[in-house]
């Protein structure tokens, strides 16, 4: 990333010294229950150096964040903030002391404006106890300057898209004096755009002196933008290394421990007959805007197709026509030979479709059942999981108990709620009830989204095996290199169309970005970014 | 462009509604006075409960509290008031019995709902059961008020016709009522508290990032609204009747909240609400003597109103989002 490069040299690799030290953690141990969500953890970070914490989701990562931000205090251990060993009592305390935090779950109240989220906690005031509003906005309007960072003050954040709603989050951050800023997972919902976007204001703010911890999973950020790395396991802070000391090969392994084969291993399919084919798909999003725009598409038993495309590009209406949760506009569905456009959820899912849907907390899990309810969430109504209107409980704890092992769903207990999981145990509850119905059709949307490598690992193994079972899969991702690595065939939509559908190992990444931009094949790309640099 | 059309629109609506009521009001005030006036005056005296009522459920649902012990809140007052003041021939002291048993149902919707995150439904039903049985069990006939209160006339406004009659030759509660509303709507939406108040009822992890003490607000608040339930109490058996009866409020505090919602939560709006409701009364008192209608059915009208305003509003207003779920620090979104 050539922000980072841009950097001055000092700032870079380099440990530290005492006397520069922002943050300094010494021993922190924090647990809840019987589980260890911190032990011994041990770190520091200099002014203008950016860190990243990396490791698995449940690896303890926002806990220690959390402990920073004054949100939980730890059990033991100190918190050196600029040499101040002083525990943090709460958030107030944190942002005097000059720490920032930009949340994962933003924490922006949604029917207010940007300006009055900016200011709630410390308003301006005038005769004492009038809201200064207008300083309000001319603050929003210095800062957002001062960092580059557009949004409109009077904009309320329900109407904001994601990537602007971050803006706010970031900009209510800095809206105090900050020395250290922390990011927890601050890409999960971002497009690539906004993820580049976001890596050149981290590079900015660190060069300026701000020390950044930065909380991700995505190996690709790590090695971009960060100085150095702390990976996390189990709780553990197992290495800390210079980022331009290794690779992501490397980080990987060091997060997992064990070596994860990032390239899916799978055989050439051998594709069957037609299992889905969708027909001038029109589907109107929420706004009641075409999202997706005469769509057609082809999915054959033991073959995986990736539809690859920027967010919002209508792949998720096209998803929901399919998974029969929203109603076409016009063109056809078929399975097999059936027709089921016009489905509802349940049915679709009787006639052989499984479905890992793109947002699990909503769709994909009910949070506060167990996790073996949640298994049967898709037959719990069927033998044996239910016999003469009564619900079968051995049958459904047994079924739990096999997939829990199969699918390696780390839980105290079956009967604990799935809303305790951590992300990637969730998700392999869902991929492991959709899985166990052995559908014709998969329908797989983000399946691996905000989950750590271990269960993207397994995630993708899964679907292999699914397609090699003869299970015709549709895969929808934001993640390139996840649909480049699994689909046999691509399709690479934009605009609610597919602009374009390519042999799964033969693509040219460079051609497939131009794809989905929306340029015509064999159109030379215009690099709107070496315009502003150097 | 869309925004500025809204915008101009809803003051349009703000601004107009309340104005052509007010011209239709002085023409028929010119066609009848003495009918006009009574209306009126009905109209304001049976709103002044269900303002002060409404009010206490907006500071608590904007705060993220449900309160549906209001009726139980007004009932304990009306008790407490009119007795202290029949024992101890103390108007004062009856108003400030009536308010301090305000404060304190609402001490204990706070306590059950935000200290000991009982469920809000359940702790506001409690509050009603025990108010109804508390003043049933204590009740005595025959007692009464050393005085009725004072009816005041305000210097200048009480002289305006119409307008000065309805609402400035007037005792002090609903004085009280008609002040408060555009203080606490001043409050709600120009000031830190408001800020922070609809902070915690819509996104109390936002606020609680932000160093606010999210439980401690939403307590003080709850109590502190107390005080207008408490006034609403008092004005029913001490203002408005001189007298106490077993389940007097008769579910006034739940129309309160039909008001609040139709209101929007928000304080003047609610004032407009609850003068429909009491406008509506009036004129079904007023068809009484000239259309035959059966006592019962014009007693319902309020009632009746309640549906339709909700079946109407619903869908078009939108409730604080995080009101009835109790904040557990470290656990927000």
């Amino acid at each position: 990333m050539t922000q980072a490069e841009s950097r001055p040299e000092a700032a870079r690799g380099r440990p530290p010294s005492t006397e520069e030290r922002v943050l300094e953690l010494q021993g922190l141990s924090k647990s809840y229950g019987a589980v260890h969500a911190n032990s011994d953890i041990t770190l520091h970070i200099g002014r203008g150096e950016i860190v990243a914490l990396l490791g698995e989701n449940g690896a303890g990562k926002s806990t220690l964040v959390k402990q920073i931000f004054g949100l939980t205090r730890p059990d033991a251990g100190r918190i050196v903030i600029k040499g101040d060993s002083t525990p943090i009592k709460d958030p107030k305390d944190a942002i005097r002391r000059g720490i920032g935090m930009v949340h994962q779950h933003f924490q922006l109240v949604p029917v207010m404006t940007v300006a009055e989220n900016l200011i709630l906690g410390h308003e301006p005031v005038r005769g004492g106890i009038r809201l200064d509003l207008a300083a309000a906005r001319m603050m929003v309007r210095e800062l957002s300057e001062k960092h580059g960072l557009a949004v409109d003050p009077d904009a309320r954040i329900e109407d904001l898209p994601v990537g602007a709603q971050q803006r706010v989050e970031i900009l209510k951050a800095l809206s105090h004096r900050v020395d250290l800023l922390i990011l927890d997972e601050p890409t999960a919902v971002l497009t690539p755009q906004e993820t580049d976007e976001l890596l050149g204001v981290l590079s900015e703010l660190a060069a300026a002196g701000t020390a950044i911890v930065f909380i991700t999973h995505k190996l690709r950020e790590v090695l971009a933008v960060a100085d150095r790395v702390y990976v996390l396991r189990r709780g553990r802070v197992v290495g800390t290394v210079p980022t331009d000391e290794t690779d992501a090969a490397r980080l990987a392994t060091m997060m997992v421990g064990h070596d994860v084969i990032l390239r899916v291993d799978k055989k050439p399919s051998t594709p069957g007959k037609a299992v889905l084919s969708v027909r001038d798909l029109v589907v109107r999003d929420n706004r009641r805007l075409t999202a997706v725009d005469g769509f057609s598409i082809e999915v054959r038993a033991g073959e995986i197709v990736g539809i690859a495309g920027v967010e919002g590009n209508g792949q998720r209406e096209l998803v929901e026509a399919i998974a029969g949760m929203r109603s076409p506009l016009s063109g056809t569905v078929r399975l097999g030979d059936r027709d089921i456009t016009r489905f509802n959820a349940a049915d679709t899912n009787a006639a052989g479709v499984g479905h890992i849907p793109e947002d699990r907390e909503r769709h994909g899990i009910v949070a506060s059942y167990s996790i073996a309810d949640n298994l049967v969430l898709n037959c719990f109504d069927s033998e044996p999981y239910s016999r003469h209107w009564i619900r079968n409980i051995s049958a459904i704890r047994e079924h739990a108990i096999a997939l829990r092992a199969e699918f390696d769903i780390r839980s105290a207990s079956i009967d604990a709620t799935a809303g305790s999981l951590s992300g990637g145990n969730k998700q392999k509850v869902v991929v492991a009830r959709e899985m166990a119905a052995r559908p014709r059709l998969l329908v797989a949307a983000q399946p691996t989204r905000g989950v750590d490598i271990g269960a993207i690992e397994l995630i993708h193994r899964r679907i292999v095996e699914a397609r090699d079972a003869g299970a015709a899969v549709l895969l929808v991702s934001a993640e390139l290199d996840e649909v480049l690595s699994l689909a046999d065939r691509v399709a690479v939509i934009h605009a609610g169309k597919v602009v374009a559908e390519l042999p799964g190992d033969l693509v040219d990444r460079a051609e497939i970005g131009r794809l989905m931009a929306g340029e015509r094949p064999g159109v030379p790309p215009t690099d709107h970014r070496s315009d502003g640099e150097s | 462009m869309a925004g500025i059309v809204t915008w101009q629109f809803r003051h349009l609506l703000a601004i107009g509604t309340p104005l052509l009521i007010l011209i239709a009001a002085y023409l028929f005030y010119f066609v009848d006075q003495t009918v006009a006036t009574s209306m009126c005056a009905n109209a304001w005296f049976f709103a002044v409960p269900l303002v002060l009522g409404a009010l206490t459920g907006v500071i608590g649902e904007r705060s993220g509290v449900v309160n549906i012990g209001i009726e139980g809140q007004m009932l304990t007052a009306a008790f407490a008031s009119f007795f202290t003041a029949a024992a101890t021939k103390s108007l004062v002291a009856g108003v400030a019995a009536g308010i301090l048993a305000g404060v304190a149902m609402g001490a204990f919707l706070a306590w059950t709902t935000v200290t000991a995150r009982m469920d809000q439904i359940i702790a506001g039903v409690a509050i009603n059961i025990v108010a109804t049985g508390i003043t049933s069990f204590f009740y005595k006939s025959g007692a009464q008020l050393p005085v009725n209160m004072p009816q005041w006339n305000v210097p200048v406004l009480s002289k305006i016709p119409l307008i000065g009659e309805t609402f400035f030759q007037t005792g002090p509660i609903a004085l009280f009522a008609l002040l408060i509303a555009p203080v606490l709507h001043f409050a709600m939406f120009r000031t830190r508290w408001g800020l922070r108040t609809r902070a915690i009822g819509e996104y109390p992890s936002a606020a609680d990032t932000a160093g606010i003490n999210v439980n401690r607000m939403r307590f003080v608040n709850v109590v502190l609204a107390g005080i207008l339930a408490g006034a609403a109490g008092t004005y029913l058996s001490m203002e408005a009747t001189s007298s106490f009866s077993r389940g007097m409020t008769a579910g006034r505090g739940f129309l309160a909240l039909a008001i609040m919602i139709f209101g929007a939560w928000r304080p003047l709006r609610v004032v407009a609400a609850a003068l429909f409701f009491g406008f509506a009364n009036a004129l079904a008192s007023q068809l009484q003597g000239v259309v035959d209608i059966p006592q019962q059915f014009v007693t319902l009208l309020p009632y009746v109103l309640t549906l339709a305003v909700l079946a109407i509003a619903a869908g078009r207003v939108r409730a604080p989002a995080a009101e009835g779920v109790p904040f557990i620090k470290g656990e927000g979104q």
